[in-house]
């Protein structure tokens, strides 16, 4: 994408080794370092440290790169190291190779202390400094924060007043990169954004969507503007509607406490969905560098709004008690920790229309639950019926509506439905399936989310990180939502292992749709 | 499942592959491209095979693979399917010819009715391969070919064919073993000081192509003297030095699987640097099937590259 930007480096001077034509050569991050706060948690242990490591496999960390973890634990860097070592055995995706093990395990380091530690983090500026005296990382950090929101302000001032948020010179970078929620609503989030932009510069601020860093989610562009099939049916002269999924089959568990309060909408329509959104809804960007893909992100987003009225176009449950696939399974009521008294949804479902020439008049349903039928994300395109058909309405009765289909996860891929005539002396038409399959050969070799997002972390590659704007966007679609749910009372309850509540296919019936099963 | 058909034909091939298809949904459509592995009937055909099948996790392709059998035997094809389990990603089929089926003419002639419709065709030689592979039978037919000078018997005069021979499509393993090595040059280059390379002296064993090439590449991009020395019993490539006013740049290997890259005022970096197996090689030829023009610009710089002793207290 964009020519890595350094400051300091002369006008007019370019890398005499690098030419777009050598398009095998990757691109190696420069010399930096990456320090964890939250190292402790499931994110740290079963994403972060095992792309770290799978990014030292694959040869596109720089030499003498250095983790460093922050935490309360009374752990020396050996300890951690073993912590990063089991987590590295457990989930990493590349083959374990000792020697990269031990290069990295070398630029490993550990401080204990808690938030509001005044010494601990002086500790960590000491660490930071030595790590670019023995390590080389050239003084260049990124700062993860992989914490609650409650504690961004403490942290964020913590890095001011350590002096580790800022640069001794213009050729060395501080990054830090923050995981949703990015707040509770529009205003809280303008507050977290004006708290990190206080100490960070919106440039050196990277969200993670991680979304944004799946593969299939990259090649909804690759589709539809790489292709001349496509685009030209991609607008609302053929399109009837669009509908954007979400389902996982695990419930809270523990996990319930966390949850209240927040709830389904919130923790996915708001980010995941609404980028999903906006990657299908947005026009052609003129270039793939990043601000063009940002302009049209954020053209698209503002665009898109709620339909009204909200209580017939909008639906959430809450799951109960049921049979998930063979095991007879708890409701969220009855889940361990959770507040009995609670309205949190753990199902939603809502209706936007993007107000573009290109959109208008075609609804978009994001719908997202836990407990649901199966695990998959999955973006339907469905067409509209074909205006004339020179077939007896007993022929084609059987034939439902063309579709694209872009299978996020599992089964990466993309399916097209059409309709095929059923072998026979007659002429009847069926819907049949033509698939394009990631499947198991292609994802073996793709890079897992994160390690592409932390790799551009790295490398100061700002495209796949929603920004500020998109997430101001994001929230004031979805507040009208959030403000009127918080006045009705008990989301409706839904049986686990089902698609959702009635509620849901009544919001479909109202206009003669209905809900595709994934 | 394996699946042989001994003494065959193609037809009856294509037919068995559609029966398996049809009744086991065995293999996908989705493949992107036809892999063709040329060797002969020896103790490291099954390696190949391996090797090639897992590149191939990487890429969604179908894996023909002509094993030349003995010249003098009577007229004969046998062949085997490998899917799923045994095929990893891919579908493997298995082509021996016996007599005159084991001449280049009759491969390619096997491998037409064979490869995968509308879909780019790569050739890989893991032997010995033709003296020109564009004008290989079976090399025609591929948009890439990719050889390996550093398993000839004379890998460095193998390079001087290569370069005479060139033909867009070509690419060799000594070239794609040197990814690594180029991409920590280049990053190392992003950073400050942008002090322009005034020599380059680049070391490795005498008979290791992909330290000319490595050599060469600098010369062409840098078009400053390089000088290319030799070291003993290292594994291949040793070192590159990049000397500027500021101070030198350097990447030694002196283990054969660490390397230290150093410049003035850096403490020293260690970085994983073993040699790159033969199925990574691949993979990452598989990814690309354009023209590799670096290379082609790299092997014409062969020439520009003095040989000799490595300057006196060059560290080692």
């Amino acid at each position: 994408m964009s020519e890595l930007s350094v400051s300091g480096r002369p006008d007019g001077w370019s890398n005499p080794l690098r030419d777009p034509r050598d398009k095998r050569l990757p691109r190696i991050a420069g010399p930096a370092g990456l320090v964890i706060f939250g190292v402790t948690g499931d994110l740290a242990r079963k994403k972060l440290m095992p792309a770290v490591y799978d990014l030292a496999n694959r040869g596109l960390l720089p030499p003498g790169f250095a983790l460093v973890g922050f935490a309360r634990r009374d752990w020396a860097d050996e300890d951690f190291g073993k912590v990063v070592y089991d987590a590295v055995r457990e989930h990493a995706r590349t083959p374990f190779r000792q020697a990269v093990w031990d290069r990295l395990a070398e630029g490993v380091r550990f401080v204990q202390g808690t938030f509001d530690d005044d010494d601990a983090f002086d500790r960590l500026c000491d660490t930071v400094y030595e790590l670019d005296k023995s390590r080389g990382t050239g003084g260049n950090h990124a700062f993860y924060l992989s914490i609650p929101p409650g504690a961004f302000p403490v942290v964020c001032k913590q890095l001011a007043r350590s002096g580790l948020a800022g640069q001794d010179n213009p050729d060395q970078w501080r990054r830090v990169v923050i995981e949703k929620p990015f707040g509770h609503d529009l205003k809280s989030a303008r507050e977290l954004n004006a708290i990190v932009n206080e100490v960070f510069p919106e440039e050196s601020v990277f969200r993670i969507d991680h979304y944004l860093g799946k593969e299939t989610v990259q090649n909804i562009l690759a589709l539809r503007f790489a292709n001349q099939l496509f685009e030209p049916i991609w607008n609302a002269n053929y399109v009837d509607h669009v509908q954007i999924t979400m389902a996982e089959d695990i419930g809270l568990g523990g996990r319930a406490g966390y949850y209240d309060g927040i709830g389904a909408a919130r923790d996915v329509i708001q980010n995941h969905l609404l980028q999903l959104l906006a990657f299908t809804a947005m026009e052609e960007p003129v270039a793939f560098s990043p601000q063009e893909l940002r302009t049209e992100k954020i053209k698209v987003l503002s665009a898109t709004k709620l339909v009204h009225p909200l209580d017939e176009t909008t639906a959430r449950g809450q799951y109960a008690g049921g049979w998930q696939g063979g095991e007879q399974v708890v409701g969220l009521k009855d889940e361990e920790g959770y507040n009995p008294a609670s309205t949190t949804e753990t199902y939603a479902a809502i209706t936007v229309e993007v107000d573009t020439r290109r959109w208008a008049g075609v609804p978009f349903y994001l719908r997202t639950g836990k407990r649901l039928g199966r695990r998959v994300t999955e973006i339907a395109i469905v067409f509209k019926r074909a205006p004339h058909l020179p077939f007896d309405s007993t022929m084609t009765e059987e034939l439902g509506q063309n579709a694209l289909v872009i299978r996020v996860q599992p089964d990466e891929g993309v399916t097209m439905r059409f309709g095929s005539k059923v072998p026979g002396s007659t002429m009847e038409v069926r819907d049949v399936n033509m698939d394009f399959g990631y499947g198991l050969a292609f994802t073996e070799d793709s890079p897992e989310a994160y390690e592409r997002l932390i790799l551009d972390v790295l490398l100061g590659e700002p495209s796949l990180f929603p920004v500020n704007a998109e997430v101001e966007r994001s929230w004031q679609i979805l507040d009208p939502v959030l403000e009127q749910w918080a006045e009705s009372g008990a989301p409706e309850p839904y049986p686990a292992g089902s698609w959702g509540p009635e509620g849901a296919n009544a919001l479909m019936a109202r206009t003669g749709r209905v809900w595709r099963r994934p | 499942m394996i699946v042989d058909m001994p003494a065959t034909s193609t037809q009856q091939l294509n037919r068995k592959l559609v029966e398996l298809r049809e009744q086991s949904g065995v293999m996908a459509q989705g493949r992107v491209l036809t892999f063709v592995v040329v060797t002969d009937d020896s103790a490291n055909t099954e390696e190949a095979i391996e090797e090639a099948i897992e590149a191939s996790r990487a890429h969604p392709c179908r894996v023909i693979v002509l094993v030349r059998g003995a010249k003098k035997a009577a007229a004969r094809l046998d062949a085997q399917i490998r899917v799923g389990g045994d095929a990893g990603a891919s579908e493997v089929i298995v082509l021996r010819g016996y007599g005159p089926l084991s001449s280049a003419e009759a491969c390619a002639g096997m491998t037409i009715p064979m490869l995968l419709p509308d879909a780019p065709v790569v050739a890989w030689w893991p032997g010995v391969p033709p003296a020109v592979p564009a004008e290989d039978p079976v090399g025609r037919l591929a948009g890439r070919r990719i050889t390996d000078a550093a398993v000839e018997k004379h890998p460095l005069r193998a390079l001087e064919q290569r370069t005479a021979s060139y033909t867009t499509g070509d690419t060799d393993l000594a070239w794609t073993r040197l990814t690594l090595w180029r991409a920590l040059l280049a990053s190392a280059l992003d950073q400050p000081p942008y002090d322009s390379i005034t020599s380059v002296v680049v070391d490795g064993e005498p008979d290791s192509p992909s330290t000319d090439l490595l050599a060469s590449w600098l010369a062409s991009r840098l078009s400053v003297p390089v000088k290319r020395t030799k070291v003993g019993a290292v594994g291949g490539m040793h070192s590159v030095r990049l000397n500027r006013h500021s101070g030198p740049i350097e990447l030694i290997r002196a283990d054969g699987k660490t390397g230290s890259l150093t410049q003035p005022g850096q403490p020293d970096r260690l970085v994983h640097l073993a040699r790159r197996p033969i199925r990574d090689c691949l993979a990452e030829e598989l990814r690309r099937l354009d023209t590799d023009e670096i290379y082609h610009d790299s092997l014409n710089a062969l020439q520009e590259i003095t040989r000799g002793r490595a300057p006196a207290g060059a560290k080692r």
